[in-house]
């Protein structure tokens, strides 16, 4: 029968191969300018960039050794940056010094503001000596006072300033994401990838391991893991350990996510052209396919970052992951478990909302890549 | 032709979705008339506006999406009620709605809801629309299934729709749409589904119940033959407007918008079989966020007159014999 | 339906087994045997320790048998209810969970229905009423539910509980009814102190529901047969609730499989945040003291549960939605 749409055709289609180069830039083109049109997501992504600035620059960023501890200032609540002075607005930022008082009877030491010391905040003052990275010696901190203190975060238990921990806890939580979803990652296409390039008995087998890690709890497992690693071992290995833990579990969404499009894939004629040839079946797979869904990748393991924060966090916290000296944000949470002492101090929770704001920003960042990548995904 | 007394009229529709991307102008200016027991084929491109004037008909416009300008008149026993002044989630407005008028969609596959069976979503509407009880209800449903040829509808109405074939979809469908005996029809591409002997039975079919049931019918399609072959007048649209209407003899004989003439062109001749070359119009639709100023065909447009066309929106012509036209080539003055 | 019901419940069975390796791994793990750590638990008393005895009490509990022996010999244990015996305790790791369990699948339950009676309404709410400023406000919340860390939650909700009533822990009865035995009344007091924890628990789940249910329900907005149903006149609401909510339920029920683990995972964190006498303190300090019959076993149980609860909701899901009975 006659169909109006056969006739009107227009004469412009079609991609012919010359211009596969070209194709696949636009798409990445495509990709990020649909990503920039989610504004939440960039502002998210800008955040996160800025807490790996500080986690990466720790030493030179914070104002303080995170282990420099002093007794005099124990619990002092966070000093404010001002620019008034007694209703005088002044130019160069300055923060009030504080007095501590005893009470008596009770121990119990109370703060109070001191608006006779005054100390000027100021850029690259001279403090703590650090070495950066090990490598690099210097007193230099971006800012700080040059006499006096500024707690801008207040202090914990043992004087130490609460600001300088965290920024040095968001090297250690911030990398377990990092490191954690590199991990994941490596696994979940291998995991994936062979479940959806072989199919068959094989795809059965491993779709049987993912369905069951993912169906029973997590938690548990992970500290009953934790507690297994060797009590000799050092904060390093530690550290190591737990990411290898966190990561034993982590991998099974991205291995879905590899696996279906390897499904989708599977039937494509490039890679059945690759066969024919003769091709080597891992160059199919790394070589044709793998390019061909990065976009996917990315979104998913930006999207399985947090759980691996929140992981280490849930770990640390209750004292089964890493522990003092280490410093991450889990650690420093510990710390504000006693109620009675985090009634006195609720500074002490600072780290949480932390955690708060980078899970915030993984998880708008991955929607943002996931809509940008796939319009029409849903799930 | 125009014995029969009017039904529904419709005055200079236009609905435009609003979105982030800007105003997509998909109906513009659309005008027909239809009578009693009259069959009108509407035909045209693709995303030239065809489902939304029929979705604008019964108000069940997506929310994104607004009548801007025009009128609705259904004639009922003498009176005449205008449907773009109902409320669209009112009383009025839903007993018209597969009472009165009733439609039939482009896509039977996605158009039953799955976990419900079809007897639950044909009695429903039964239901709402006629006083009676579920078991009367069913046995209408029963009775009209068996109408659209559906086999052993007994069984058929406790089917779930994904465990039926897409003709007996299309069946059950049109069984569900003609059960409370609307005055007007609206099929929206009641083929396009289904494969070619199928095609020619749903057809037959709704010649069949239009002529039985003497209602009126909008068969909206790409298919040309189709209309042909239902229909009494004919409406071609592009880009939102109503560029020629006409009985179907005399466009089929004597098209007269550029776009008719390419479109009747770029088709095999009509019974003639699939052997002919085709002639497409050249160049490709604009994008509907984009509509170019004064006849929105001038850029695929052949007989092109510069200076006017680009520039001045065409008029609507009236011709001989109830035939009119949107194209500055028939102007007189 | 019920070859349905018999397969899924064949298929339970090697996942089980994986379970039970993994929690024996477990409680194998760390170095030295449950004889060690007793040897270790009498020095710290300052009790002497005759090797002899060690050894015969060794041979005894057949610790000196091949693993793969011990693993049968657990399993065929467990199959008649003995978990062993907590040395910390020492009591059987029957009894010490089977005190506590109650409580912590209480939380999880009220949570659980919490989070569904929460997240359908919201969802239904945000998804009807696209882009309105509920919408925005619950979207926002629910964000913020998500990446707010279960146990910080927790001791926001305990810091305000402490600061307003002086209690350094929640509990789960008032005072008076805390050795009562069960009456309504002590019934009504759990239900006071439950939702507390409930919400702590259900949050993250609740936020995630929420999320599904508006999404789904936003899909199936837009499917043809909702036009469908409103061009046969259908009232909206009766329309909303009769097509597309039904739909978008059933990949709220299927989440159930993926709510359950979370729920155990912040039910924990939340007991011993909240001080609550649940399996959580239980299996810490199971864990901190290498109590490893006592970690693995609980392990084993919220595991087992998990599952079982899995197959309760993949049940239900048949049962709603007829393409799945249909397909298996
Ligand atoms: N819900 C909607 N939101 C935004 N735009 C829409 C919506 N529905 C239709 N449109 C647009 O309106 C225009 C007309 O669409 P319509 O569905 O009426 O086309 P049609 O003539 O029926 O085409 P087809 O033959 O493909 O069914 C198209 O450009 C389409 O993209
Ligand atoms: S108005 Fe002009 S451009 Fe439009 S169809 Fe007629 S001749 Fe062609
Ligand atoms: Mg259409």
């Amino acid at each position: 029968m006659a169909v109006i749409e056969e006739g009107m055709q227009s004469s412009s289609s079609g991609v012919n191969a010359g211009e596969e180069d070209l194709s696949v830039a636009t798409q990445w083109q495509l990709i990020r300018w649909k990503f920039m049109r989610h504004k939440v997501a960039v502002i998210s992504l800008v955040l996160i960039a800025i807490f790996y600035l500080f986690a990466i620059f720790a030493e030179f960023l914070s104002p303080y050794d995170p282990t420099n501890h002093d007794t005099d200032y124990m619990f002092m609540p966070p000093q404010r940056v001002r620019f008034f002075d007694e209703g005088k607005f002044q130019l160069r930022p300055f923060v009030y010094g504080m007095t501590s008082k005893m009470d008596e009877n009770t121990f119990r030491t109370t703060w109070e503001l001191d608006k006779t010391q005054k100390y000027a905040v100021k850029l690259f003052v001279r403090g703590d000596p650090y070495e950066l990275w090990g490598l690099f010696e210097s007193t230099i901190h971006l800012f700080g006072v040059e006499e006096g203190t500024m707690f801008l975060v207040g202090t914990d238990k043992m004087g130490r300033d609460m600001l300088s921990r965290i920024i040095f806890g968001g090297r250690i939580s911030l990398s377990v994401g990092l490191l954690g979803i590199a991990i994941s990652f490596v696994i979940g296409v291998i995991m994936g990838g062979v479940s959806g390039y072989f199919g068959g008995v094989t795809d059965l087998i491993i779709q049987r391991i993912i369905e069951f890690l993912r169906s029973i709890p997590t938690l548990p497992l992970w500290m009953a893991l934790s507690v297994a690693l060797p009590p000799t071992w050092t904060v390093v290995q530690i550290y190591f350990g737990i990411v290898v833990i966190l990561s034993l579990v982590g991998w099974t969404g991205l291995a879905r996510v590899v696996r279906g499009k390897f499904m989708s894939l599977r039937e494509e004629e490039y890679v059945m052209a690759a066969q024919l040839n003769g091709s080597n079946e891992s160059r199919v797979i790394f070589k044709h396919m793998l390019p061909s869904f990065t976009s996917h990748i990315i979104a998913s393991l930006t999207l399985s970052v947090p759980s691996m924060i929140l992981g280490e966090t849930a770990l640390s916290f209750i004292g089964l992951g890493l522990q003092n000296p280490a410093i991450s944000w889990g650690v420093l949470l510990n710390d504000a478990q006693r109620i009675i002492v985090l009634a006195d101090s609720p500074w002490l929770l600072s780290p949480g909302l932390f955690v708060i704001i980078a899970i915030l920003c993984f998880n708008f960042v991955g929607d943002g890549l996931r809509d940008a990548a796939d319009p029409y995904s849903s799930i | 032709m125009s014995q029969s007394p009017l039904l529904l009229s419709v005055d200079n529709l236009a609905t435009h979705f609003f979105s982030q991307e800007g105003i997509l102008e998909a109906v513009d200016g659309v005008s027909f008339d239809i009578h009693a027991g009259e069959a009108l084929g509407i035909a045209g491109e693709s995303g030239c506006g065809k489902s939304v004037t029929a979705q604008s008909i019964l108000r069940i416009v997506p929310k994104n999406g607004k009548i801007v300008t025009g009128a609705i008149s259904l004639l009922q026993n003498g009176e005449s009620v205008d449907l773009v002044q109902l409320d669209d989630r009112g009383q009025e407005i839903r007993e018209i709605r597969g009472g009165e008028i009733a439609m039939v969609f482009q896509e039977p596959m996605a158009a039953f809801s799955m976990v419900y069976t079809i007897g639950n979503q044909i009695t429903e509407v039964i239901r709402l629309h006629q006083k009676c009880s579920q078991d009367e209800a069913r046995e209408r449903a029963i009775e009209m299934l068996q109408r659209v040829g559906m086999p052993i509808p007994e069984q058929t109405i406790d089917a779930y729709p994904f465990a039926l074939s897409g003709g007996m979809r299309q069946r059950a469908m049109i069984a569900m749409a003609l059960s409370c005996h609307p005055s007007l029809l609206i099929a929206d591409e009641p083929t396009t589904a289904v494969d070619v002997t199928i095609q020619a039975q749903v057809l037959e079919l709704m010649k069949d119940l239009q002529r039985d049931m003497g209602m009126a019918l909008i068969v909206i399609t790409h298919d040309l033959a189709v209309i042909s072959e239902l229909c009494d007048r004919v409406m071609i649209m592009y880009l939102g407007k109503d560029v020629e209407s006409a009985p179907a003899d005399v466009i089929f004989r004597d098209p007269k918008h550029p776009y008719t003439v390419g479109l009747l062109r770029s088709v095999p001749e009509l019974g003639e079989g699939h052997t002919q070359e085709l002639d497409p119009i050249s160049g490709s639709v604009p994008s509907p966020y984009r509509r170019p100023a004064g006849c929105p065909f001038h850029p695929r447009c052949p007989e092109f007159i510069p200076d006017v066309c680009d520039v001045e929106l065409p008029p609507q012509i009236e011709l001989t014999g109830g035939h009119r036209v949107r194209c500055h080539l028939y102007v007189q003055d | 339906m019920w070859s349905f019901i018999l397969r899924r419940i064949l298929l339970m069975v090697p996942t089980l087994l994986v379970v039970s390796v993994i929690s024996f791994a477990i409680i194998e793990a760390p170095p030295g045997d449950y004889m060690d750590s007793y040897v270790n638990a009498l020095l710290q008393q300052q009790e002497a320790v005759d090797p002899a005895e060690i050894e015969s009490l060794r041979k005894r509990y057949g610790l000196d048998a091949p693993t793969y022996v011990r693993y049968f010999r657990w399993l065929g244990n467990i199959m008649q209810g003995n978990l062993g015996r907590s040395l910390e305790w020492n009591q059987p790791v029957t009894k010490l969970i089977a005190d506590r369990l109650p409580w912590s699948l209480a939380i999880s339950v009220a949570s659980f229905f919490l989070a569904y009676a929460l997240a359908i309404p919201i969802g239904f709410y945000s998804a009807t009423r696209q882009y309105s400023i509920g919408d925005y406000v619950f979207t926002l919340i629910g964000f913020i539910g998500l990446a707010t860390p279960n146990f910080l939650l927790a001791l926001l909700i305990l810091w305000y509980y402490f600061v307003a009533t002086g209690n350094v822990a929640v509990g789960l009865f008032s005072n008076e009814y805390l050795v009562a035995p069960w009456s309504f009344a002590k019934f009504i007091d759990l239900l006071k102190h439950l939702w507390l924890p409930a919400l702590v628990v259900g949050t993250a789940g609740t936020a995630g529901l929420i999320r599904v249910m508006r999404a789904n329900l936003l899909d199936e907005l837009e499917r043809p047969y909702v036009m469908v149903a409103r061009s046969k006149g259908l009232s909206e609401t009766k329309l909303l609730f009769k097509y597309p909510f039904r739909i978008a339920m059933n990949p709220v029920a299927s989440t159930i499989g993926w709510t359950l683990p979370t729920l155990v995972n912040g039910e924990l964190l939340a007991s011993l945040v909240l001080g609550l006498p649940t399996i959580a303190p239980l299996f810490v300090g199971a864990l901190l003291s290498q109590d490893m019959f006592l970690a693995g076993s609980v392990v084993m149980v919220l595991s087992t549960l998990t599952l079982v609860g899995t197959l309760l909701s993949d049940i239900v899901l048949a049962w709603l939605d007829p393409r799945i009975r249909g397909a298996i």
